[in-house]
């Protein structure tokens, strides 16, 4: 039983570190067709073997360590940000399961009853490495960087938490199992597809990716949290943001997509990962995207997004979702079932059109 | 030994390290890392104890959410290692006491329940399951919707003081 347990998560980690440097190559590449250039295409076929010739580069150069830091914070806090990013994953259900010499291997690393609260609770331990590298650098820039995050994702958190709340309610279970299982008729992003953005966004910010990449805002932190942090440690926090970049697009796939479900998935079980594959390419390229077109939000208006759009609409999303389900199952009318979606997007569009107001006023004259 | 025991005792040595790490470490960040730690630890053994609802939320409120706030005001106001100002002659003595008195009277509780079979002993696994929860749930919103309630509000009100406390009053800012 425990070797099975190893096996599983050691193939898990092994999926997010290759999965990690190939999606360093498909943003690269794919940044570069939206910024019409070519993009790495030299080491290998179409590039393919850029992502190793990165790592040879980034395990020969020579590592620093500044003369004034905390030392052992410093060397603790690149560690502190990959684990995370890493064990996050062990509840997400990749599949159903399969046989293999006559007994039944389930695609997932735990099946534990509280999943989703496990989901928050690393996600929120994730903070430290950030943090911690930003103060233990000694340098103000850092110190701001690290400050900064520690803030957006504490804002950013009570729209997440909000947003899985939700799921949960559609699901009636905190299990991711059986959060996917609940979708075999329906994906929860038809039922709840404002459900569904909040969290994409609010995980946007979780990430620290464009564009709410203001920890690492170049022109105003030269390189924020780990601006003094070079070689193999640099590449750790490089590699924990893509490996979060990767999760999150399966938890999102797992709570809003459908997870590993698709035509045939029931009798062929190994189609699981393969879907789950295709949707988590599909999400990734979304944020590729983001970050090619938009600019990068300006801090106070991040906060005040954070709280005063994100949080409201999020607390909003999950009332009308409870009141909708609770109300079809008492009087088993799908008409107030129906009315979760309608009543989702008017709330959506009335939060959109707060912001629109507010940034017009803004720039009439006053800040 | 059971496998339960060992891992008991040895996460009983972490918590204790943890938490005199806290106590006498000169650098108020590393204090606060140490009580992370602790509060980590806490959780595992609600694991032990088979309830792992209160130990995620365990992580997720104290490691998460308090202790980065924590951490955030303490490098916000740049107080990692404030000299060591003793303003209170008196406290130290007084400290020393009262935990010895706490001490005494854990110990001779322990001890005296010890006897009767009232020790402490695991709740058998059906209280932990989600089943419970629910229940709990349904206790918390319906039997003790006013305690609730009024916990809450008592939260907002602090946020609210909060506020009002830091805000700077027109005109008096210079």
């Amino acid at each position: 039983m425990w070797v099975e347990w190893i096996v599983k998560g050691f193939i898990l980690c092994l999926i997010l570190l290759t999965g990690f440097a190939y999606l360093t190559l498909y943003e690269r590449r794919a940044l570069a067709r939206i910024q019409v250039r070519v993009g790495p295409n030299r080491a290998g076929p179409q590039g393919l073997l850029q992502p190793i010739a990165d790592a040879v580069k980034l395990i020969f150069k020579e590592e620093l360590t500044p003369g004034k830091v905390y030392k052992v914070v410093f060397l603790l806090a690149p560690v502190l940000t990959v684990v995370p990013s890493l064990i996050i994953a062990a509840v997400i259900p990749l599949g159903t399961s399969f046989e293999l010499f006559g007994r039944e291997i389930t695609l997932y690393v735990a099946d534990i009853n509280v999943g989703v609260l496990y989901l928050m609770s690393i996600a929120s331990i994730a903070v430290y490495g950030i943090v911690l590298a930003g103060w233990s650098s000694n340098n103000k820039y850092a110190m701001l960087g690290g400050i900064r995050s520690s803030a957006q994702m504490i804002s950013y958190e009570l729209a997440l938490g909000l947003s899985f709340v939700t799921a949960i309610i559609l699901g009636n279970s905190m299990s991711l199992v059986d959060i996917v299982n609940g979708q075999k008729q329906l994906w929860y992003v038809v039922v709840q597809p404002v459900g569904a953005l909040i969290f994409w966004i609010a995980t946007l910010a979780e990430v620290n990716r464009a564009p709410f990449d203001m920890p690492e805002a170049e022109q105003e932190l030269t390189a924020g949290y780990h601006a003094e942090y070079s070689g193999m440690k640099f590449a750790l926090f490089f590699m924990a943001e893509y490996q979060k970049m990767i999760v999150i697009c399966m938890i999102l796939a797992t709570l809003y997509l459908g997870g590993y479900l698709g035509p045939f998935v029931d009798k062929f079980p190994l189609l699981g990962p393969v879907y789950l594959f295709l949707k988590v390419i599909v999400l990734l390229f979304g944020m590729i995207w983001v970050r090619a077109t938009w600019p990068r939000i300006r801090y106070d208006r991040l906060m005040a997004f954070g709280w005063k759009i994100m949080l409201p609409l999020a607390l909003a999303i999950a009332f009308i979702t409870a009141t909708g389900i609770l109300l079809a199952d008492t009087f088993e009318n799908p008409l107030y079932f129906w009315s979760i979606p309608v009543l989702s997007l008017i709330s959506l569009f009335v939060a959109i059109a707060f912001i629109y107001r507010d940034l017009r006023r803004k720039s009439h004259g006053r800040v | 030994m059971s496998s339960d025991l060992i891992v008991f005792l040895v996460l009983s040595l972490v918590a204790i390290a943890t938490a005199l790490g806290m106590l006498f470490s000169k650098n108020a960040v590393y204090s606060a890392l140490f009580l992370v730690l602790n509060f980590v630890t806490v959780a595992i053994f609600y694991l032990l104890l088979g309830a792992p609802f209160i130990a995620m939320a365990q992580i997720t409120v104290y490691a998460g959410a308090i202790m980065v706030l924590f951490l955030f005001v303490i490098m916000l106001l740049g107080a990692e290692s404030l000299a060591p100002a003793n303003s209170l002659p008196w406290q130290k003595p007084l400290a020393i006491l009262l935990s010895i008195i706490l001490a005494v009277e854990a110990t001779y509780l322990l001890f005296n329940r010890a006897g009767t079979g009232m020790a402490v002993v695991a709740p058998d696994a059906s209280v932990n399951t989600m089943e419970s929860l629910r229940e709990m749930a349904l206790a918390l919103f319906n039997q003790f919707l006013l305690p609730f309630e009024v916990t809450s509000i008592l939260l907002l009100v602090a946020m609210m003081g909060a506020i009002v406390l830091t805000r700077q009053e027109k005109g008096a800012a210079q």
